[in-house]
This record gives C-alpha cells, structure tokens and sequence, in this order.
C-alpha cells in the first residue's frame, strides 16, 4: 500500500518535472535579455544614422554638388568638404606607400623569419603595445618628431611643420602596429605543409615566401590591411596635434606640390564644423559625415567582398 | 656499374653551399624585413623619447605647488593633475557602465545561443558599430545622447556638455572591442565542458553563466582592462562633448562638463588655446601625454597577461 502511493508520487513528480521543462520561462527570459544587448546596439546604430541623414539631406537638397567644389570657409553658405575628402585621400597614399610595405615586411619577419630569441619576443610584445598605444598619443610623437624636429625638412617656414608630409606620417606610424598584427595573422593560416613543400624542393627562405605564403596569405592581408585602411580614414585626434584643423589644403597642385603645404581631412573638418555655433555648420558637419562614413563604408565592404571571396580553409 | 660513375662530377664542398647570387638576394630581403620589424622599436623608442622631452621640459618650467590644485587651466599657470585624472576616470567608469553588459551580453548571445545563420546576420551588427569614428560618435552625442537621454532623464539644468554623455558615448564605442575579445575567449572554451554540463541535465542558462563564464573568466576581464584602456584614451568623444574647453574645475559630478586628459591635450594643441612660447603650457601636454600612456601601458600589460593564461588552460 505505502510503496505504492510513493512510487506514483514520484512518477507525477518525474512527470510534471518533465513536462514542465519543456517550456521554461526563465531560461527564454535569459536568452531575450541577451539579445536584446544586441538590439540596443543596433538601435544606436540605426538611430546615430537616421539622426546624422535626417540633418544631413537638407543639406544635399539645397546645395548639391557644390559643398564638393568649395573647401573651409567661416561663411557657412560658401563652407564646403572639398578640402577635408581630397586631404583623406592624400592621407591613404601614405598608409598605403608607407604603412602596407613595412607592416607586411615585419610581419613577414616576425612569422617567417625570426627564431624564438629574446629579442624576438621582445619586439612581439613591442609591436602588440603599440597597437594599444591610444591614438592621441601618436599624434603627440608627430608633433614632436614630424612637425618640430623635422619640420624645416618637411615644409617651408610658413607652414611651421605642419605639413601633409608629417600628418602622413603620423597617418602611417598610427597603422602600422595594425597592418602587422592583421598580416602575422594571415601568415600564421598558411599551413606548415605549403612551406615545406617548397623546401623540400630547395627553395630557400625568400622563395618560400614569395612564391608559397605571400600568394596563399594574399587575401587575408588584404582583407586586414584594407580595414585598417578605413581605420585611418576616420582617425582626427592625431591629425589634429600635427595641426590639420586650421589647415587649408593646396588643391591646385597635384599631390606632390600638396606634400610641403599646411593640409586637413574630412574628419578633421568635420570636428572643426562640429565646434561651430551656428546650426548650418551643424548640418553642413552631418553632410560630411554621411560622405564620410560613406567611404568607411565602402572600404569596409570592399574588405569583407575580399574575404569571402578568397577566404580559403585548409 | 662502371656507367654510374661516368656521368658523376666531380662536388666540391663550396658547391654546396649553393649559388652566390641566391644567397645575397636571400640575405637581401632577411635584412629588409628585418629593419622594417626594428622600425617597431624606433616607434617606441620615438613615442617615450617626445612624450618624455616634453615631460622633463615641463616639470623644469612649472612651479610645481601648481601641480595640486583646484583646476587645470593651462593658461592660467594652474595644472592640477588630479582633475582631468579624476575626468578621465569618471567618463571611463561611465563608459564601462555601459559596455560591461552590452559586451558581455552580446558576446554571450553569439557564443551561446546564436545559430550560425543568426550569427551571419548579427555579428556586422557588431562590426558596423566598431566601425563608427570617434568624431562621428562625438557628433552623436552631442546632437542625441546629451540632449535627448541625458538631459531627459536628469533634468533640463544639466548642461548640453557633460561628462555622462560623453562617457555613454564612449562605451558604446568600446562596445565592440569587449563583446569580440570575451566572445573570442567563450568560444576558445572546449566544447566537452558543455557537453559534459549538458550530460548532467543542465540547461543552457545554467551552462553558459556556470561553466562557459567562469571558464573563459580570464579573457573576460582582459577584455574589459582593455575596454578601459580604449575609454581612457578615446579622445575625440570627450573633446567634442564633455565640455571643459581651456580648463576645469575639479569634479567628480558626471552631470558636469570636465576634461579628461585627452581632451585637455586636444585643447592644448588646437584653436584659441594653442599656446606657444615660453610658459609651461605648451610642454603640459607633453606632460599629460606622459601620465595617458603609462595609463594605457599598464592597462595593456594587465590585460596581456590574461590573454596569456586563457592560452595555457586550453
């Protein structure tokens, strides 16, 4: 009589308990609060891009194409972003000239190279620093370095240093420690076997490399040096200690007359808009804005085009 | 036999050591890559050498009873350190109020419970925000964030530029970084820890917070030392809208405007406060630039050495 009741007690209970479970609340509760992180960061997205068009469209509508042909000015009407796109652009010849070689270079040393010595190691844990020295920083070694040591070198007396030259260079220094890590990374995914390969028919170190890693690793250094390129592109606080702000780029030459001249950048001038009182400088800085992020954009897109394009799993 | 050793030359052991001409293009692109692996060291060697020139000038120009104060107005020869630690410390806690669980939730969700096509879709969710710059986030804040949440919830008296604004701002900005570096450790966590919690009934809450939370706790925390990190030298945020142009008084009240000590580099090097000559102001921001990147270099090494013992367990 006893063990009988005690069973089918147990029996509802393992029942109930089974049942009970399929649909537990708390747990659904637990998985919605997760997502919704990730709707608020899509909420700030969405409503940091509705907020940055919804200002930036009267703009386009009233002016045109015609805030693309006027540069800096303090007059609102005639202020235009001419100046601070083509200065960008100036700005990616150099990360791509200076900061793409040398990063791809030490990175290949680094991988293919180097043996495990202390220096070695040294510089590895040397090169991940940089990477997290804030940006700031390496504006205030431009201005020391390019702008005041240098400066006589790099621009005539009028421009006090503060030159596309030495605000390239800062560009450049800045990504580098990027472009290394992103490119060891790449390297590290070539498996062991392609190098071996090419050694075991008497290649040696540099012909491994460039016929071996470097065709294999292409497309993930690309992809990673690409990102950092549109990491750049965003970058103000550095650019801004080498003194682009108030800078007036020389448009009418080509590049090379530009290099020795005072120069700004797009988000440069957007910070300098940004700073005005008057709310035609506001919306004129969320025209320039939308150009910017724009390019970002394309860049980035182009990259993750790169990736899934080429992205090979070994 | 005899016709074996007919068509044998004769081999030196120079021969061995192959053709001349591959072994300097060989040694060539050994030094090349080398260098451009050094050039890491000059950049560091650059970065101390500038922010400590700087530094060294500064403390020999100021009086240093102006170090300890109630301010830092640079160009009233008041430098108190203590302020725009005290801001840099008050938008970073901000920050990290904010991305602590927007990060750590969202890095859970994707590690956890996204389905892998879930995952396509979400993670450039991620990727999109960390791609925002900072001067646009800083634009945001100052058009949504202060007066639309900030100024809302608090009240219409706090001022348009405030340090809670510009710290939300920032967090979201970190956002990202904290969310990728605990994901990449939660996935670095062996799946046999799930299945054997599984195996033993319990749910997936339960496995994710009990078993793949303290598993990968080490990552966890080096991504939010990290996240400080960016916080603490994020600049354009803070120069935008914390408010504080040219000087500060003391505070810790985040519904106050406040220099951090990127913002006050900024304001050193730029606009109407760009003060050159003789004084001590110029070289503070040197000075500041010293204290920001032992900051940032300490937060970095911390967060290194955690990465390193996720790297061990597993």
């Amino acid at each position: 009589m006893a063990t009988k009741t005690v069973t089918s007690a147990v029996g509802d209970e393992v029942r109930r308990s089974l049942a009970g479970n399929r649909r537990d609340v708390r747990e659904t509760i637990f998985s919605l609060v997760l997502l919704l992180t990730l709707v608020v960061a899509l909420a700030v997205l969405l409503a940091l891009l509705f907020e940055v068009v919804r200002t930036a469209i009267p703009v386009f509508g009233s002016r045109g194409e015609q805030i693309f042909q006027t540069g800096y000015s303090s007059l609102p009407a005639n202020a235009g972003i001419k100046q601070g796109l083509i200065g960008s652009l100036y700005l990616m010849v150099f990360v791509v000239v200076l900061a793409f070689p040398l990063g791809i270079g030490a990175a290949v040393y680094m991988e293919e190279y180097a043996k495990d010595t202390r220096l070695t190691r040294f510089i590895n844990t040397n090169i991940r620093n940089l990477a997290g020295v804030p940006a700031i920083v390496y504006g205030i070694l431009g201005l020391a370095i390019f702008v005041e040591l240098l400066g006589p070198l790099t621009g005539p007396a009028s421009v006090e240093g503060r030159s596309l030259l030495a605000g390239g260079l800062t560009i450049a220094v800045m990504v580098l420690p990027i472009v290394i890590i992103t490119t060891a990374e790449a390297l590290r995914a070539v498996p062991m076997s392609i190098r071996e390969a090419g050694y075991g028919v008497g290649a040696t170190r540099w012909e491994v490399v460039r016929s071996h890693v470097l065709p294999n690793a292409a497309p993930g250094i690309l992809t990673g040096s690409v990102l950092s390129m549109a990491r750049a592109l965003g970058e103000t606080a550095p650019l801004i200690m080498v003194g682009a702000v108030t800078g007036f780029l020389a448009t009418r030459g080509g590049f090379l007359d530009a290099l020795q001249q005072r120069f700004t950048s797009l988000p440069t001038l957007i910070f300098a808009y940004v700073k005005k009182p008057q709310p035609e400088f506001q919306d004129l800085a969320s025209a320039a804005i939308v150009v910017l992020m724009v390019l970002i954009f394309v860049v980035n897109f182009a990259a993750i085009l790169l990736r899934n394009r080429y992205e090979r799993k070994w | 036999m005899a016709d074996v050793t007919a068509g044998r030359r004769e081999v030196s052991i120079g021969a061995l050591g192959g053709d001349r001409r591959r072994h300097r293009r060989e040694s060539f692109w050994r030094g090349l890559f080398f260098l451009s692996a050094a050039l890491s060291i000059v950049i560091s060697v650059a970065i101390v050498l500038s922010l400590a020139g700087g530094a060294i000038d500064f403390l020999r120009k100021v009086d240093l009873s102006t170090l300890w104060g109630s301010g830092w107005f640079p160009r009233r020869n008041m430098f108190d350190v203590k302020t725009i630690v005290a801001g840099s410390i008050v938008v970073s806690l901000i920050a990290m109020v904010v991305a602590t669980p927007l990060g750590l939730g969202a890095a859970l969700y994707l590690s956890e419970y996204a389905s892998p096509r879930a995952r396509r879709f979400l993670k450039p969710i991620l990727e999109t925000l960390a791609s925002v710059p900072s001067v646009v986030m800083g634009f945001f804040a100052l058009r949504f964030i202060s007066p639309d949440l900030v100024q809302r919830l608090f009240g219409s008296d706090v001022p348009l530029f405030n340090m809670a604004a510009a710290g939300i701002a920032v967090g979201l900005l970190v956002t990202p970084l904290v969310a990728s570096v605990s994901e990449d450790a939660m996935h670095a966590v062996p799946t046999s820890l799930r299945e054997a919690s599984y195996g033993l009934g319990a749910k997936r809450r339960t496995t994710s917070l009990r078993v793949v939370v303290p598993a990968a706790v080490s990552g966890i925390t080096a991504s939010l030392i990290l996240g400080i990190s960016r916080a603490i030298g994020e600049t354009m945020i803070v120069a935008i809208v914390a408010g504080g142009t040219g000087g500060s008084l003391f505070t810790l009240n985040p519904l106050e405007g406040g220099q951090t000590m990127t913002a006050a580099i900024t304001s050193l090097a730029t606009g109407s406060d760009q003060v050159r000559g003789t004084g001590p102001a110029y070289p503070s921001l040197f000075f500041v630039g010293l204290v920001l990147f032992l900051f940032t270099l300490l937060l970095n090494l911390l967060s290194e050495r955690f990465v390193r013992r996720v790297r061990r367990q597993y």
